[in-house]
């Protein structure tokens, strides 16, 4: 990468250390840290969505709707999520697959599931076997980012589910005597207040995404974790022109490193966030920054 | 080939006991929730032992964490700290490649590198420091009456850490704890699919569950076979835990004992 760095045999102590840093490996690794980023930024929203549903559908009134969401917050919070981590990749896959199947090809008279085969038309594919690499890349990503939404997603109602019922019952009751309809006092009482009971919910739900992000490495993902393997594992003169032992620990304690540094980060600035919600809430923390502030 | 043969098959397989070979095709249901059942052997022994021996680094910890030494205090909340705050997934990468150059420097360590004894000590450490963390915080809730009425009784030290302050911190921190419990039963899965190796395809109930879903590319049986294991497993942890809560609270009256509620993920 830089001009110094072209015969690395001559090179010690710090500036081989600088060069072997750079080299165009431990480049795609630093980009890996992005993809973590970018998997984080799309889930998160994502997972509210899909928690914001969840507990919207345990809360209705309409009895099949309230056990479909009460059943997607059990079973999800019921069974260990890498579980589900390896359980929706292929299952979502599958369905996509299917679904495209029965659209594209539906003069295709053979079963699907043959023995242990899950045959599909060429044209129904997911991706298309002449489409380029960084399309079977992106499509991998975002079966991850499906899956981490639907399995965090869980999480969230559950968090969300209790926030809605925090919100004190006199105000959906006046609410009611205002004459608002249901849906009305939903989304114009309860809806805005609930976010301040559900903060520290979500933001323990923050720290823990955080925490499952590496496990991107077992949905398929090229993620940090990939390369802390690859880039570790000893290397002889013959591959490369920085030879080393297995060094994969100090890959890993770095790593360690980075995921304690970012959740410390989190936690101050989302006690900041905190700080300022319960700004005059009728809350204990509120109470006690009352009495702090006279 | 009957149900009862694959069981006495493959009941113990996760153990390295009965047939040794996987099956290969042509896989029945029974050996499915044979195989899958095997592995969950594995969970349990994680579990439990992680479990116990958690249980008592953990109260040293939260004990330690409150101290008014600084260094003890330190130590402790940096054990927190950084089991807390790091992916137990990367902490089981970490440690068994520490675990790896243990063994070529002293080649009496090997056994670290297998998953029975190096995962579980990762999995100890780490069930320590989030029960370290709910013990701490039981010990601060603590009603200062009860430490009064323990004064006033000329109870100090020792005795009047064993017979007030620790079964009121157990009281306090046990629906907490039990969530503990549980997801770190769910912990129990990560092993052997974070760089600890299996031997001879001796592996958890993830682990075969996988292993068939590789193999008949249909997940739609496998993952909810295991699904069905652990929240069978989910409801006798909590069965479990809800007796000793009853014994932990049986002096209170019935109405203001903490129920054990299902709250707050709390998985790694």
């Amino acid at each position: 990468m830089f001009d110094h760095c072209t015969d690395p045999g001559t090179l010690d102590g710090l500036s081989w250390l600088y060069c072997y840093l750079t080299t165009g490996k431990h480049q795609s690794m630093y980009w890996a840290i992005g993809t973590v980023l970018l998997l984080l930024v799309i889930t998160a929203p994502a997972a509210l969505i899909f928690g914001f549903g969840g507990a919207t559908a345990a809360r209705s009134r309409f009895a099949p709707l309230s056990w479909l969401g009460r059943g997607y917050i059990a079973i999800v919070r019921g069974v260990p999520d890498i579980a589900f981590f390896l359980f929706f990749v292929i299952a979502l896959d599958q369905a996509f697959e299917y679904v495209r199947h029965k659209i594209k090809c539906p003069d295709w008279d053979q079963p699907i599931r043959q023995g242990n085969d899950f045959v599909v038309c060429a044209a129904a594919k997911l991706p298309l076997s002449t489409s380029p690499q960084w399309v079977h890349e992106t499509y991998g990503f975002f079966l991850a980012v499906l899956t981490f939404a639907i399995v965090f997603g869980a999480f969230a109602a559950n968090v969300l589910y209790g926030a809605m019922q925090a919100v004190p019952k006199a105000q959906i009751e006046t609410a009611e005597a205002y004459g608002m309809s249901h849906r009305q006092s939903f989304w114009r009482i309860l809806v805005p207040q609930m976010w301040v009971y559900a903060l520290p919910g979500l933001s323990n739900l923050w720290m823990v995404l955080i925490k499952a992000t590496p496990l991107l490495f077992l949905l398929g993902v090229e993620d940090i974790v990939y390369w802390a393997r690859e880039l570790g594992g000893s290397k002889t003169r013959q591959f490369t022109d920085f030879p080393h032992g297995d060094w994969r620990m100090w890959y890993f304690a770095a790593l360690l490193v980075f995921y304690l540094m970012f959740t410390r980060v989190s936690e101050i600035i989302l006690g900041r966030i905190m700080l300022r919600l319960t700004k005059g809430q009728a809350t204990t923390a509120g109470e006690a920054q009352r009495k702090a502030a006279v | 080939m009957s149900c009862w043969q694959t069981i006495s098959d493959y009941g113990l397989r996760s153990l390295g006991i009965g047939e040794k070979l996987l099956p290969r095709s042509d896989f029945t249901l029974c050996q499915q929730f044979t195989l899958i059942g095997s592995g969950l052997i594995w969970n349990i022994y994680f579990g439990v032992l992680a479990l116990v021996a958690g249980f008592a680094i953990a109260t040293a910890v939260a004990v330690g964490k409150g101290s008014r030494n600084r260094l003890i205090r330190k130590t402790c909340e940096w054990f927190v700290f950084v089991f807390r705050g790091s992916p137990l997934f990367i902490q089981f990468f970490f440690g068994y490649f520490l675990f790896l150059g243990l063994k070529t420097s002293h080649p009496a360590l090997a056994p670290l590198t297998a998953a029975a004894v190096g995962a579980l000590i990762v999995l100890i450490l780490n069930t320590a420091a989030y029960s370290a963390e709910i013990f701490y915080g039981a010990l601060q809730s603590i009603p200062k009456g009860d430490v009064e009425a323990a004064d006033a009784y000329g109870m100090s030290g020792f005795s009047r850490f064993r017979r007030v302050i620790w079964p009121t911190m157990l009281r306090l921190g046990w629906p907490a704890y039990t969530n503990e419990a549980i997801f770190l039963f769910h912990a129990t899965t990560l092993v052997f699919f974070s760089g600890f190796p299996t031997t001879k395809q001796m592996g958890d109930a993830l682990y075969y569950a996988n292993y068939f879903a590789d193999k008949t590319f249909n997940p739609f049986i496998p993952y909810p076979i295991l699904a069905g294991y652990f929240i069978l497993l989910t409801l006798t942890v909590t069965g479990l835990f809800g007796l000793v809560n009853r014994r932990l609270n049986r002096h209170l009256p019935a109405a203001s004992g903490s129920k054990i509620r299902l709250r707050m993920p709390l998985l790694r």
